[in-house]
């Protein structure tokens, strides 16, 4: 019999982490498709626009340069995109909002589920130090990945694939292509 | 129903930050609950032991998709208002494939990286600064790089245009691609699965 508790409380007994025990296991991941394909039509129907999430960092690093070295802010097309026209705070924009939820939302999920709590998320075979400087080095090439894609796995992925935008295709493909390509040589930090 | 709403001008900029921050929660909290927090949950993905970034990824692309098509086929949604990316082949393929490496490396993608952090995972923290570290040398590059930035601009294309194919049976294909997609992750997961029980019966 379907049960829709049991479905919500999706258990995955082989799947869960050591380290990350929950009261709480994950939810059904195609209810959680159908929920986030809700949210993401949602955006679309309300706001004429897909979610993103990249964007926002961008913002933060443009004005980050812009307080310490203006100079080297105005001369640089990349950053003045994220400035505006000087008349408008930049973080007045759809895309930090909407981060900042994602912040929000996900602590209360996490806080309700009881995962809210300081631990390592990694694989048994590497140490702390370790986790830390591959996590550095790859959101290091995430941030400069997602700008040359002109977008990461939310606004080029989810949004521009349920549009079917060609470029937001192509770089989903590549993005599950680079990553399985290389996950042999990161199989000691996750397996 | 004059859909979107916003291009409609039911309601103002300030009225739409406020939609973003709401729009943000919902998408947060179902990440989370999804899983998206945790790098070994999100890694597990390029070792087929847990295909879920896979099956959300594809379901919400699948739904929203086919909503799109529906709404804008009744009438009620105008899909030239709904903003698409230009295409700019090249940079995006070259930078999929530096993202989804750094997805490996690293453990998060942009948007999960702020729920684990929002969830307290220390490493998610370090990936956050890396990520504004990467951003930071794109910016600094970007009067060498600007070129290449700039290259194979295709405009605002879709799949059905650049093909020449019908919307409806580009959507029936990506299905299709979708349930076979489905079949194959639940099949993988289950001969991983098999094999770890066959290892742990061994030691």
């Amino acid at each position: 019999m379907f049960k829709f508790k049991d479905w919500f409380h999706h258990h995955h007994h082989d799947n869960v982490r050591e380290g990350e025990l929950t009261p709480y296991h994950y939810t059904n991941p195609y209810l959680i498709g159908l929920l986030l394909g809700v949210v993401l039509l949602a955006t679309f129907v309300i706001m004429g626009r897909g979610l993103g999430a990249s964007g926002a960092l961008s913002t933060v690093v443009a004005v980050g340069v812009n307080a310490v070295s203006p100079e080297t802010a105005k001369g640089n097309d990349f950053f003045l995109g994220y400035l505006g026209n000087g008349e408008t705070n930049p973080f007045k924009n759809w895309l930090v909002f909407q981060v900042l939820g994602v912040i929000v939302g996900g602590f209360i999920s996490g806080a309700i589920a009881g995962r809210a709590r300081f631990i390592v998320s990694k694989g048994p075979r590497i140490s702390n130090n370790k986790r830390f400087m591959f996590a550095f080095i790859g959101g290091t090439l995430m941030g400069f990945g997602a700008k040359m894609a002109r977008g990461c796995t939310s606004g080029q992925g989810l949004t521009g694939g349920a549009l079917l935008s060609l470029g937001g295709w192509a770089f989903m493909m590549a993005t599950f292509a680079g990553a399985y390509a290389f996950a042999y040589f990161m199989r000691r930090q996750w397996t | 129903m004059n859909l979107p709403l916003f291009k409609f001008g039911y309601f103002n900029d300030e009225v739409s930050l406020i939609v973003a921050f709401i729009i943000g929660i919902a998408f947060g909290f179902v990440l989370e609950r999804g899983g998206f927090g945790s790098g070994r949950q999100l890694a597990a993905q390029f070792y087929f032991t847990d295909m879920r970034v896979f099956k959300v990824m594809f379901t919400a692309i699948t739904f929203a998709m086919i909503g799109v098509f529906y709404l804008s086929w009744m009438g009620f949604l105008d899909l030239s208002l709904v903003y698409i990316s230009d295409t700019y082949i090249l940079p995006q393929a070259v930078g999929g494939l530096i993202l989804g490496v750094g997805f490996v490396v690293g453990g998060y993608c942009p948007g999960t990286s702020g729920v684990a952090i929002a969830t307290g995972k220390i490493d998610a923290m370090f990936y956050g600064v890396g990520g504004f570290f990467g951003i930071f040398i794109f910016g600094e590059m970007f009067p060498w790089i600007e070129d290449f930035f700039n290259s194979t601009h295709m405009g605002r294309i879709t799949l059905p245009e650049y093909f020449g194919i019908d919307y409806g049976i580009v959507l029936f294909l990506v299905i299709l691609m979708a349930i076979a997609g489905f079949t194959g992750a639940d099949w993988g997961e289950k001969i991983m699965a098999k094999k770890k029980l066959a290892k742990a019966k061994e030691s």
